[in-house]
C-alpha cells in the first residue's frame, strides 16, 4: 500500500506543473509567418508564442469577423479552472498520504480518478464549446464572409487536437508540457490503484 | 567589335600570357564554372553568410548587401533625402540634414567602416563620411537607420575619413581639400602656408556610440587623401596619406605630380589625446551642426555647436612624422598585425611598404630627412620595409587575408594583384571590370580579416551588363581568395558610386536587429497609443492630425474643417507590432514625400492644401489584402469658411 500510494501522491502532484506549464497549444502556420504565430493555453490565460501574437491574430481574424481572444477577465474559466485544478491536486494528494497512513483504501484512488475524468471531460467540452463560438459566431459585418459548399458559413473553429487547414493558415492543436503531465499523472493514479489491489491480492 | 574592344582583348592576351592562367582557360573549364555558380548561390529561402556595406558615392546613402550573392537588402538614407521612406522630409527626419550652411538634401558617402572592439569588427555601428560637405554619420546596426550625423568644421572635402580605431576610441576624419582656417576672404594665391589641412580626431561614446569632436590636428596645407588606424603594436597611432605636397593651387593634375615624394603622416594620437587631456590645445570659434535621431521619441534634432579645440602639431614635440613615400600615394593601408603601412603611390611604378618598428626605431635615432612645417621627415630608406616591384600601374587601395597576403587593386592595368608580406613577391593578378577603386575583404580593415572572399568595386561598366544608355551602374565582381589563387566567381551591379564598402560575417549583426518598435516605448509628443487618442486639433493655421493605421484603415479616414491656407501636420503612429508591416502615407497635391513608417512609429508629413474640395490621402505600402481599401478623406473649405474641424472613422 505504501508504493501504491507514492505513485498515487506523486501521480496527483503532477497537476501542480499545470500551473507552470500550458495545457495546450494551438498553432498557426501560413506562408507569411515563417516563425509561426500561436498561443499556449494556460490554466489562467492565454499566452503568445511571442509578446505581440495574440494582438496580431487577432488582428487577422478581424478580417473574417472573429471576436477578439478572451482576456483573462473575459471567462470565468480561467478563473475557476486553477482553483479546480488545485483542489484537486490537494485532494489527491491527501488521499495518496491518507492511503499511506493506511487510513483509507485504495479504492479512494479510483474515486479520486473518476471525479477527475469527470471534470475534465467536461473541461473538454467547454473548450470545445468556446473554439465553436469562436470559430462560428461571427460579426455579420465581417470583411471577408466564407460559405461551405452547401451554403452555411464557414466554421474557424480550430481544431481540438491535430490539424486542419483554415484558409490561408494551418491551426495544428495539441498538449503542451502541462497537459503532458496531467496525462501522465491522472494515469499514475490509475496505476496506484491498480497496484494498490495487486497488493491487497498478495497479502489476502 | 569595335577597337577599344579589341584593346582591351589585347591587353587581356598580355596579362593572360604575363601571368600564366588566363581567365579564358577559366570559362572553359565548365566543371570550375559550376563550381563557382555553387560558390555563389544562396538558395531561396537560404540567407547570406555575410554582410557588405557599400558606399553610394554621389548618392549619399548606404547600400546592404549579402554576400556571396550580391542581393541587395537595403538602401539606408544617410546624407540624402530619401522620398521613399520620407528620410529629409519628414518633421522628424529634417533636422538630420540640417548643417552650418543649413539644409543640404544631398551627400557624397564614400568610406563605411564597422566599430571595432580589440581590433575586430564588432556589428554595433558603421561610420561613414560625406566628402562634400564634411560630416560623418553613425548608422545603428540594430535598426540600419542613421541615428546620428556631426558636420565636420575647418575641413573640406573629407575624404581621409571615416576610419575607426581599434576599440573605436575615435573615428578620424582628414580633409583634402585644405583651406583658410578660419576661413577668410584672401587670394587663393595666397595657398602656400596659409591653408591648413585638419585632421579631426572624433571620439565615441562606448556606451551610446554619441560622437564628439575631442580635437582637431591643424597639419600643413597638403592634401590628406586616406587614412587608417595602427592596431596591435601600432595601436595609438594613425596613418594619412598625402599628395600635393607642392601645395598647388591650380591645375593639380600637374603641379601635384612634380614631387618625386608625398608623405604619409603618422599620428601618435594617444600622445595627443594626453596632451589634450592636460589642457592643451586651443578652443576657437567654430559653427558646425550635431545632428541626433532618437528611436524612443523617433525624432531628430540639430544642435549647433560653437567652438572646436585645435592642435598645432608644433606644441606636442613627438606626435606627428612624415614618412616620404612615393608618388601622390592614395590608400593607405595597415596589416592586420599592424606592422606594416601600404601606401599606395597612384603614380609610382613600384608599391611602398614602410615598417612600423622601423619607424619607431628611426624616430628614436633621429634618422630624419630635414623637416616641412617643422614636421620632422623621417628618412625614406630608414623606414623602408620593402617594395613590391612592378605590380602594375595606378595602385589605388590594399586589403589583407588571414594568411599573410596583401591585394591591391590597380586602375590603370585594371586588376587585383595578390602579393606577399614580407617577401613582398606578387604571387597572382586577376582582371578586374573595369578599373577598380577600393576593394573589401571581410574584416580587411581590422585584425582578424576573414580570408574567404573578397569584391572590387569599379569606376568603369562598360559592356558588363545589359547595356541600358549611357549612365550605367559600376560593376563589382566577388573573387573567392581561399586558395592560392584568386577566382573570379561573380560579378554583380551596385548603387550610385561605391568607394569603400566593408564587410561583416552576418551571425555578428543578424542576431541583434529589430523586427519592429514597440508601441509602448515610443515617446514621440504626438504619438497615439491606440485609436481612441485620435484626434485633430487646430492652432491658428496650424492643424495637428494625430492619426493612425492599422490594417487596414487610418484612424481618423474623414477629416472636415480645414481651411485653404493651414498647415497640416499629419502625425501618422502605426500601431501594427509585427514584423514587417510598414504603412505608408500619401496625400494629393502634396510638395514633399511620401511617409513609410515602422510598427510602433510615429512621423510627420506637412501638407499646405491652396486649393478648395475634398481631396483623399491613401497607404501606399501594399499592406494587407485590403490595402487597396486603405484610404481617407480631407475636406478643404475656404479660408473664411466657418465649418468646425470634425473627424471621424466608421460614421455613416
Amino acid at each position: 500500500m505504501k508504493s501504491a500510494s507514492t505513485i498515487m501522491i506523486i501521480g496527483s502532484a503532477l497537476l501542480l506543473s499545470l500551473f507552470i506549464y500550458p495545457l495546450w497549444i494551438v498553432e498557426l502556420e501560413a506562408p507569411q509567418y515563417p516563425d509561426g504565430l500561436g498561443m499556449f493555453i494556460h490554466l489562467n490565460g492565454l499566452v503568445g508564442f511571442t509578446e505581440f501574437d495574440l494582438q496580431n491574430i487577432d488582428g487577422l481574424n478581424h478580417y473574417i469577423g472573429m471576436q477578439t481572444l478572451p482576456k483573462p477577465d473575459d471567462m470565468w474559466e480561467f478563473s475557476v479552472f486553477p482553483i479546480v485544478v488545485g483542489g484537486m491536486a490537494i485532494l489527491g494528494i491527501v488521499i495518496g498520504l491518507l492511503g499511506f497512513l493506511n487510513k483509507i483504501s485504495y479504492n479512494w484512488f479510483l474515486y479520486w480518478l473518476i471525479l477527475m475524468t469527470v471534470l475534465g471531460v467536461m473541461g473538454m467540452f467547454d473548450f470545445n464549446a468556446w473554439m465553436t463560438d469562436y470559430g462560428s459566431n461571427l460579426d455579420p459585418k465581417a470583411i471577408i464572409k466564407v460559405t461551405e459548399s452547401d451554403g452555411t458559413p464557414f466554421s474557424y473553429k480550430p481544431p481540438l487536437l491535430g490539424s486542419r487547414d483554415i484558409l490561408n493558415f494551418t491551426a495544428i492543436s495539441y498538449p503542451g508540457i502541462g497537459g503532458i503531465l496531467l496525462t501522465i499523472g491522472m494515469f499514475l493514479t490509475f496505476v496506484a490503484y491498480l497496484v494498490g489491489l495487486k497488493t491487497k491480492k498478495n497479502k489476502s | 567589335m569595335n577597337l577599344k574592344n579589341l584593346g582591351i582583348g589585347l591587353l587581356s592576351i598580355v596579362f593572360a600570357i604575363g601571368c600564366g592562367k588566363s581567365e579564358k582557360n577559366g570559362k572553359s573549364n565548365g566543371a570550375l564554372n559550376k563550381s563557382h555558380a555553387e560558390q555563389v548561390y544562396v538558395a531561396p529561402g537560404e540567407h547570406d553568410e555575410y554582410y557588405a556595406f557599400i558606399s553610394g558615392g554621389y548618392n549619399g546613402n548606404l547600400l546592404v548587401y549579402g554576400l556571396p550573392s550580391g542581393r541587395m537588402f537595403k538602401e539606408i538614407p544617410v546624407f540624402s533625402q530619401f522620398p521613399t521612406s520620407g528620410y529629409g522630409y519628414s518633421e522628424e527626419t529634417q533636422p538630420m540634414l540640417n548643417t552650418s550652411h543649413g539644409s543640404i538634401p544631398w551627400g557624397d558617402a564614400h568610406h563605411p567602416d564597422i566599430s571595432q572592439t580589440d581590433g575586430v569588427t564588432d556589428g554595433r555601428w558603421v561610420f561613414i563620411n560625406e566628402n562634400n560637405t564634411p560630416r560623418i554619420a553613425r548608422i545603428d546596426l540594430e535598426t540600419f537607420e542613421t541615428v546620428e550625423i556631426i558636420e565636420v568644421p575647418n575641413s573640406a572635402g573629407n575624404h581621409s575619413s571615416s576610419f575607426v580605431t581599434e576599440n573605436t576610441e575615435y573615428v578620424v576624419a582628414g580633409t583634402r581639400f585644405s583651406v583658410p582656417v578660419p576661413q577668410e576672404d584672401i587670394s587663393i594665391k595666397e595657398y602656400k602656408g596659409k591653408f591648413k589641412g585638419a585632421l579631426s580626431f572624433i571620439k565615441v561614446d562606448q556606451e551610446t556610440g554619441g560622437m564628439d569632436i575631442n580635437f582637431q590636428l591643424m597639419m600643413p596645407g597638403f592634401n590628406y587623401d586616406l587614412s587608417h588606424p595602427g592596431r596591435g603594436q601600432s595601436h595609438g597611432w594613425f596613418f594619412f596619406t598625402t599628395y600635393n605636397t607642392e601645395e598647388a593651387n591650380s591645375l593639380l593634375e600637374v603641379n601635384a605630380s612634380q614631387n618625386d615624394k608625398d608623405f604619409i603622416a603618422a599620428v601618435n594620437w594617444e600622445k595627443i589625446e594626453e596632451y589634450v587631456a592636460n589642457g592643451g590645445g586651443e578652443m576657437k570659434p567654430a559653427k558646425y551642426a550635431h545632428n541626433t535621431y532618437d528611436h524612443n521619441t523617433h525624432t531628430g534634432k540639430s544642435e549647433m555647436k560653437e567652438e572646436v579645440r585645435m592642435v598645432n602639431p608644433m606644441d606636442v614635440p613627438g606626435a606627428v612624422y612624415f614618412l616620404p613615400t612615393p608618388k601622390s600615394p592614395h590608400g593607405c593601408d595597415v596589416s592586420p598585425d599592424g606592422q606594416y603601412i601600404v601606401g599606395n603611390g597612384k603614380l609610382s611604378a613600384n608599391l611602398t611598404i614602410h615598417s612600423f618598428p622601423k619607424m619607431l626605431e628611426a624616430i628614436e635615432n633621429e634618422d630624419f630627412d630635414g623637416e616641412a612645417y617643422g614636421i620632422p621627415i623621417l628618412n625614406f630608406d630608414k623606414t623602408l620595409a620593402g617594395v613590391v616591384e612592378n605590380p602594375g600601374l595606378g595602385p589605388l587601395h590594399t586589403e589583407f587575408d588571414d594568411k599573410g597576403f596583401a591585394y591591391t587593386t590597380f586602375f590603370i592595368t585594371s586588376e587585383v594583384v595578390k602579393w606577399e608580406l614580407g617577401t613582398w613577391e606578387i604571387v597572382d593578378r586577376k582582371p578586374t571590370y573595369y578599373s577598380p577603386g577600393h576593394l573589401t575583404i571581410p574584416g580587411g580593415n581590422s585584425r582578424e580579416p576573414d580570408g574567404k572572399y573578397m569584391f572590387v568595386m569599379n569606376k568603369i561598366t562598360k559592356d558588363r551588363y545589359l547595356p541600358v544608355g549611357p549612365e550605367l551602374e559600376h560593376s563589382a565582381q566577388l573573387y573567392d581568395i581561399s586558395g592560392d589563387k584568386m577566382e573570379l566567381i561573380y560579378d554583380f551591379s551596385t548603387h550610385g558610386e561605391p568607394h569603400y564598402a566593408a564587410a561583416i560575417k552576418a551571425e555578428k549583426v543578424a542576431p541583434n536587429t529589430r523586427k519592429s518598435y514597440r508601441l509602448d516605448e515610443n515617446e514621440h509628443p504626438y504619438a497615439v497609443k491606440n485609436e481612441g487618442e485620435t484626434k485633430v486639433v487646430r492652432d491658428g493655421k496650424n492643424v495637428h492630425v494625430y492619426i493612425s493605421t492599422i490594417r487596414s484603415h487610418f484612424a481618423p479616414d474623414n477629416i472636415e474643417g480645414i481651411k485653404v491656407g493651414d498647415k497640416v501636420y499629419f502625425h501618422v503612429t502605426n500601431l501594427e507590432q509585427d514584423f514587417d508591416v510598414p504603412h505608408g502615407f500619401a496625400m494629393i497635391g502634396q510638395n514633399n514625400s511620401e511617409l513609410l513608417i515602422m510598427p510602433g512609429q510615429t512621423k510627420t508629413s506637412v501638407w499646405e492644401p491652396d486649393q478648395i474640395g475634398v481631396w483623399p490621402f491613401y497607404c501606399t505600402d501594399f499592406c494587407s489584402a485590403l490595402h487597396q481599401e486603405m484610404q481617407g478623406y480631407v475636406r478643404v473649405s475656404p479660408a473664411d469658411s466657418d465649418i468646425d474641424l470634425s473627424w471621424s472613422l466608421g460614421e455613416d
